[in-house]
Parts: C-alpha cells; structure tokens; sequence
C-alpha cells in the first residue's frame, strides 16, 4: 500500500484513541470531584499534567479550574490535542485516504467529528457532562467496531491497530505515572473511603475499574499498577496493547515471532520482550516513575522507527501539515 | 406545496409547457409532489441536505475559522428529461467527441485540417490549451480525450446548444452519481414508477476504458486516479472515483519515475503504476516539461508517457481543442473529419479576429455576450444585456486591443426548472453536463449528467463557486407512460 496512505490510516485511528482518552479522563475526574470534600478543586491542574500539555495551559490559562480545564481538553482548537482538536486531524485523515478505508468508516467519523464541533458552539452541551464524555467513547468504540466489521484486516488495518495500540499504551502510562504519585502521599485519606475513591477513579481513567476487581478482588496500590502495566487480557494494560500491536506488526512485516527485518518490528519486539519477563517488583525496584518515564521514551523511539521504516521513502515533505505527537 | 401558482414567465421550463401543463414523462412527478402535505416536501429537502452533510460532501466556508462546513446546494426536484430528445444527444455528443478526437490527433501530427485552410495555423499555436510538447505524440489507441463533460444549455427555441466541451478534467460526475443516490431514498417510489435510466455503472464503464488503456504488459494493469491533493476543490471527487472504481488515488508525492517507468511509494517500496487517470491539469504533470514550479507533479512523466511505459487520461495538449476560438470551428471539425452534418448545435459564435465579426460585435455589445477565450467558470464575462455602459467601453477596449482573445455569442435564454425555495416553486435557469467516455471499443455516455442550477433569482451563471447548485437529473423513456402501483406513495 502507498506509504503515504499508511500514515494516515496510522495516525487517523491514533487521534481516535487520543481522543477517547481524554474524554475518559476528564469523565473519571469528573466523576471523582463528586465524591470528594468541598475545596477539591486542585484535582483538576492533575488532568492537565496527564496530557503533558501543562504548560501551554498555564500560559493560555493561568491556574486551574473545571471550566478552563474542560475547555482547554475538550474544545480548544489550539490545543491541538484536545477532543475536537485530535478528531478534526483524525478525519482530515481520514479524508485523504477516504477512498481506501470503508465508506461507513469514514460517515461514522465525520459524523463524529460534526457532533463533537457542534458542541463545541453549544453553551449547553456542558450540561450534562457525563453523558457528552460517554457518547464521545462509545463514539470511539463504534468507530473501532465499524472498522473491525467493514475494511479488510489487511496491511492497512494492520498499520491503524499499531496507531491505536501505540497511542492506548501511551494514554495508559501517563494516567498511571501522574496518578500514581499524587495518590500515595496522599496519606490524609489513607484508610478513608476517599482512598478506594481516589484508586477507584485511576482506575476508571483507563475503564478498568470493573475489570481489575474481578483480577484482583480489592484496591492495592501495587496490584493496580500490576493490572494496567503488566496484564495481558485487559485491553488497555500496556502489556496487552503492545502484545496486540506486535501481532499487527508481524502481519505488516510477514516476520515470524522473534526475528526482524527492519527498525521498526526490532524496536517493538524488544520492548514487548522486555515487558513479557519483568515483574511489578522489577519495576518498584526501577522505581515506577523511571520505569514510565523510561517506557514512553521507547514509545516514542518506537513511533519514530515506524515512520522512518514505512512512512517516509519520499525525499521531501511538501506538506506543512504539522502532527502534534 | 403544489405547482398550482408555477409560473413559467416566458421561459422555456423543462418541467411544464408554455400552456402551464407537465410535458409527457414529468406529469407523475408533478402529482406526486402535489400530493405531498405540505411540510413533507421540506422535510424530505431538508433530509437530503441533512444526508449529503454526514457523507462529508462539504466545502469550507473560507475565512471561517470554527469549521463551519456547507453542502453543495441540492434541490430535490428531479429535472426531466425525455428519452426521445436525449437519444439524439446521445448521438450528436458521441459524433462531436469522436470528432474532436481526430482533430487533436491530425493537430499534433499531419495537421491536414490545417493544410486545408479549414482553420487558420495561428489560431491553433495561439490557443492556450496548445502543447508544443505533444508534436508527435501518439497516445495508446489513438486517443486523446476519454473523458469529456460537455456543457449544454437549452435556449428559449427548445434546441440543446453546446456551451463548452471540457476536454481536460471535467469534473462533477460524482455529483451525478451522489444526488442519485440521495434521490433513491428521497422519492423511491416515484422514482421506480419512472423508469428512470441508471447511472450507477458509471464508475465500472471508466475502470473498463482506463484498464484498456494499459500497455500490453503481463498481468492485472496497476490504474490510480492521481490528484492534486486535499485541498482541492474536485478532492471529494477523485477520492469518490478512486473508492467506486477500487483503485489507488495518488498524489504527486506519492510517485517517482525510475528507469523510465512510473512508480509509487509503497510500505514495500517501489511499486509500478500503468494507468493514470489524472485530475490535474497539463502544466503542472511535469516539472522538466510543463511548469517547471510545480510541486505537484512527477519529473520525468512525460518522458515515460512518451515511451509508451504509462497512459495518461486525458492526454495531455487536449485543451486545444477546448479553446473558445476552436469552439467556433467544432461544426466544421465534424464536417471535415466525419462528413456528416453536426447532430448537437454550437451556439453561434463572432470571432473577434474576423474583421466582420468584430464590427458587428463591436456594434452589438448590449446584446451579446462576450467571452475572453482562455478563461472559465464564468470569468472574464460581458453579459451585454445586463452590463453598463463603462463595462461595454471597457470590453470594446480589450477587444480592438486582442481580438484573438475574444467571441461573442448572442444572449441565450436559458432554459428554467422549478426549485423549491421556502414554501413555493420559483423557476431557475440551468444546464447540463453529461459526461462521455471515449473508447476503442464503444463510446458510452452517461444517460442525464450534471444539470446545475443557478439558485439566484434571475441568474444565469450556473458554477458552484458563483452560487450554483444541482439536481438529479432523470431521463425518462417517454414511450412507455409511466405507472405507480400504489398512488397514494410516494
């Protein structure tokens, strides 16, 4: 398939992921504050971090509150990774390889895109902030089910599940990094019901509420962290993204399970080794924030492989499109 | 809502007579709309909007920053067409493309019609669609344009004229086959008991003419419709075509030549490329060729096209024969080449660099309109009977200074259809596209094409980009009456 196609496809369905994730941690955040004493409000500047974006919003915004937070994720068209932001890329995309993907893919983003930029100009489109971030996931969901039902599974929807998986493992290891330390010093609460409240929304920011305590059975900071690194059945643990996309990789590549041809299968196969044999001691011992810190810089030497393999055979870009990582 | 208050104004209505009866084919439309309760015609209008919107047929409102999108205006009044009248058109379009085709072969070959004085040398080298490049060309099969849409209108006399040929990228047919579609679900019943002629094969007949195009190479012939890119304002289209027809759409960056053949960049490298439909103009195909500026094309193209390593469609150096001045001399191209009588009318045309007929269009200027012959989509335009005196001494200046680059024709009165517009039907002057594909084997043209409607009040210029919008088009076989099982649906 044209390389230029395949970058498209990749990135379309990672602004989908992307997009999906900050609804959810906004929605989780949300639906923490409810549970919190009066003057929680602080909960909100986390969010921000999680991103990675906190800087420029400080600089647009000054300090934090639920309105400027939401704002500044959900519609800001300058952040280019807020909601709107990340779908608008995501069907420009889509649009440049509209005649590849399925017709149904591709009216089931636009649709998407046209509700979520309606809302952006409708001053009520706040009220009920739950149900805008669950129709914005489920929104998400439909396009990765419309996807698995209508295009073929070959090359290019190979290279759309890397992006996705990529883009979710990412996701995944910044809410846990940010969380994870805000919520163990935290020792105010420990022993309260605000602790399982403040485990129990990690959790949630990654959906994996329900699924952890069928795992595991009661809240512990070390298991949770176990469960969204480690697992290899939950769907947006890291272990299990990168499980996923490695099978990809190999049916893009036709390497067998352990060999590589290029830079990009090599950078991904080693990684997913590293993670197959480490346990959550191995990564306490690292200490886990050098251990995500360390795992989302070989994502991005990752993301840079595939490009370099795949995207770019071309001796320039005449494009200025820019791409927000 | 009902046609009842309808009036026609002295305008020939493709949809009613000059009594204010339905002509023969349109009498069921018409009752099936007057049948309507009053909200549901709007409702259904408002629902094809609505439909055209999510399958993303939009353009950017320019300037405008919040991402607002529009649809290109649809109104859902179907324009009739009679199947008897069109047969003739049919005829007469494939006559004029299989004309023009060998006119533009002999023009960059033996050039015999120039020898036999038919059309003067210098208008030909003078004509901004010709390419000194093609001298000697000889395209696969002999054939130079494959893909035509050519302009029509229908003047107060009730005779289809050709306006232009659009010999180089016309584009609109995904217009055609989108408003169809939308028709389909908007009067399904209506449009069953019509019998209307399909246009869904459309993108399967120019697979089958771009396949024929392939050099004679060992297996499946690798087709891509190649585009400028997003940004451009027929993107909806190629990228529509390449999806209908299940081939690559490429981009210049996408592509290479490498020992003399075209290739595209593929995650597995180079891959070779034999067919191109191209929607792109000739200046810009190659830069060591065309215009050396040119960011969206591919070195060494022509060099592999003239080695007969890849086919082009349309050739390049069509456009000369899509010259305004040229336009005026098609009848005789027909006669010349075919010795037949043209079956499709020009629209008589004053060359201004006939000393005759630049006296009388300099004479005449508040009744013609004039057209500066190497422009389009309505530009560079004096429409005498709506102009100023200052717009008339302004264009009699340009003229005398280059009359090369000028005709006038006499003001035809465009044909009208009713639209729907808030809550009654007001008649709106149109065209008609059709589309022509032209090949070895047979010649097929699409039954109806694009007909656009110039949606502002008294208006005759029919461009999208000037405020025009579209219908479905439905040729009707008026032999047989058309029947509705239940007459109550519609």
């Amino acid at each position: 398939m044209l390389s230029r196609v395949a970058e498209s496809i990749y990135w379309m369905n990672r602004y989908i992921e992307r997009a999906e994730n900050v609804a959810r941690f906004i929605d989780a955040n949300f639906h923490m504050i409810l549970d919190l004493p009066r003057g929680a409000s602080e909960q909100w500047q986390p969010l921000v971090n999680t991103t990675g974006d906190h800087e420029v919003f400080a600089e647009r915004y000054g300090s934090a509150s639920r309105d400027k937070v939401i704002e500044f994720l959900a519609f800001d068209r300058e952040n280019p990774n807020s909601i709107l932001s990340c779908l608008r890329a995501a069907r420009e995309n889509a649009r440049s390889v509209r005649e590849y993907i399925s017709s149904e893919m591709w009216q089931q983003l636009n649709t998407f895109y046209l509700t979520v930029n309606d809302a952006a100009r409708d001053s009520h489109s706040m009220d009920l902030p739950h149900q805008f971030f669950v129709d914005i996931m489920m929104s998400s969901h439909l396009f990765v089910g419309v996807t698995e039902s209508t295009m073929s599974h070959g090359e290019g929807w190979h290279f759309g599940r890397v992006g996705r998986m990529i883009e979710r493992a990412d996701k995944t290891s910044r809410i846990l990094d940010v969380k994870y330390y805000i919520l163990l010093p935290s020792v105010d609460y420990i022993g309260t019901p605000f602790d399982s409240i403040l485990w129990g929304a990690l959790l949630r920011s990654a959906s994996a509420f329900e699924m952890y305590l069928k795992r595991h059975g009661r809240i512990d900071p070390e298991k949770i962290a176990d469960f969204l690194l480690l697992d290899t059945k939950f769907p947006r643990a890291i272990h299990s993204c990168l499980n996923t996309a490695e099978i990809s990789m190999r049916n893009i590549t036709g390497q067998p399970r352990g060999t590589f041809c290029n830079r990009a299968d090599r950078t991904l196969g080693k990684l997913l080794a590293d993670m197959d044999y480490t346990t959550i001691e191995d990564v306490l011992d690292t200490g886990l924030h050098e251990y995500l810190d360390q795992l989302q810089s070989r994502l991005n030497q990752l993301g840079g492989a595939i490009n370099d393999t795949f995207f770019t055979l071309r001796p320039v870009a005449p494009t200025g499109e820019g791409r927000a990582e | 809502m009902r046609f009842d208050n309808y009036q026609t104004d002295g305008f020939f209505d493709e949809m009613f007579d000059a009594q204010g009866g339905p002509r023969p084919g349109a009498n069921l439309v018409m009752e099936r709309i007057n049948a309507l309760p009053p909200e549901e015609l709007v409702r259904r209008q408002k629902a094809a909007e609505r439909a055209l919107l999510h399958l993303g047929i939009t353009f950017n409102v320019y300037g405008d920053s919040s991402g607002t999108e529009r649809i290109f205006p649809f109104d859902i009044v179907p324009r009739i067409v009679q199947g008897d009248e069109w047969a003739i058109m049919e005829k007469g379009l494939k006559q004029r493309v299989h004309a023009l085709n060998l006119f533009i072969h002999d023009v960059y070959n033996e050039q015999k019609i120039i020898k036999d004085k038919v059309i003067p040398e210098e208008l030909i080298y003078s004509a901004d669609g010709y390419r000194k490049a093609c001298v000697g060309l000889k395209p696969p099969k002999g054939i130079w344009c494959h893909i035509t849409g050519t302009d029509l209108v229908r003047h107060g006399d009730g005779n289809y004229y050709v306006l232009e040929d659009n010999l180089r990228c016309p584009s609109g047919v995904s217009y055609v086959l989108e408003n169809r579609a939308i028709m389909k679900r908007t009067f399904p019943m209506v449009f069953e008991a019509c019998s209307v002629q399909p246009v869904t094969d459309y993108p399967s007949r120019l697979f089958e003419l771009l396949q024929s195009l392939a050099p004679s190479i060992v297996g499946g012939p690798m087709v891509a419709v190649w585009t400028p890119g997003v940004y451009n304002s027929a993107y909806f289209e190629h990228s529509f075509l390449a999806q209908q027809m299940g081939v690559q759409l490429v981009e210049g960056r996408d592509l290479e030549v490498n020992r003399g053949r075209v290739m595209m960049r593929t995650t597995k490298g180079l891959e070779r490329v034999d067919v191109l439909y191209r929607r792109i103009d000739d200046d810009f195909i190659d830069p060591r060729v065309f215009r050396s500026d040119s960011m969206l094309g591919v070195p060494g193209l022509m060099a592999a096209y003239q080695a007969g390593n890849v086919a082009l469609a349309n050739a390049p150096g069509t456009g000369v024969a899509d010259d305004k001045a040229i336009y005026a001399y098609v009848p005789d191209i027909i006669r010349y080449y075919l010795d037949e009588e043209p079956i499709v009318r020009n629209v008589p045309t004053y060359a201004c660099w006939r000393d005759d007929d630049r006296r009388y269009v300099l004479e005449n200027l508040e009744n013609l309109v004039v057209k500066a012959v190497n422009e389009s989509g309505g530009y560079g335009m004096l429409v005498g009977p709506h102009s100023t005196a200052a717009e008339r001494e302004e264009f009699a200046r340009r003229i005398i200074a280059k009359p090369r680059n000028y005709i006038a024709q006499p003001t035809l009165s465009l044909s009208r259809v009713p639209v729907l517009t808030d809550d009654h039907f007001e008649g709106r002057h149109v065209d008609l596209r059709p589309y022509i594909l032209y090949g070895t084997d047979e010649t097929f043209v699409l039954p109806g094409g694009l007909t656009r409607v110039a949606l502002k009040k008294g208006s005759l210029v029919v461009n999208s980009s000037q405020g025009g919008g579209s219908k479905d088009t439905w040729v009707i076989d008026s032999s047989c009456p058309p029947t509705l099982s239940d007459p109550s649906a519609a």
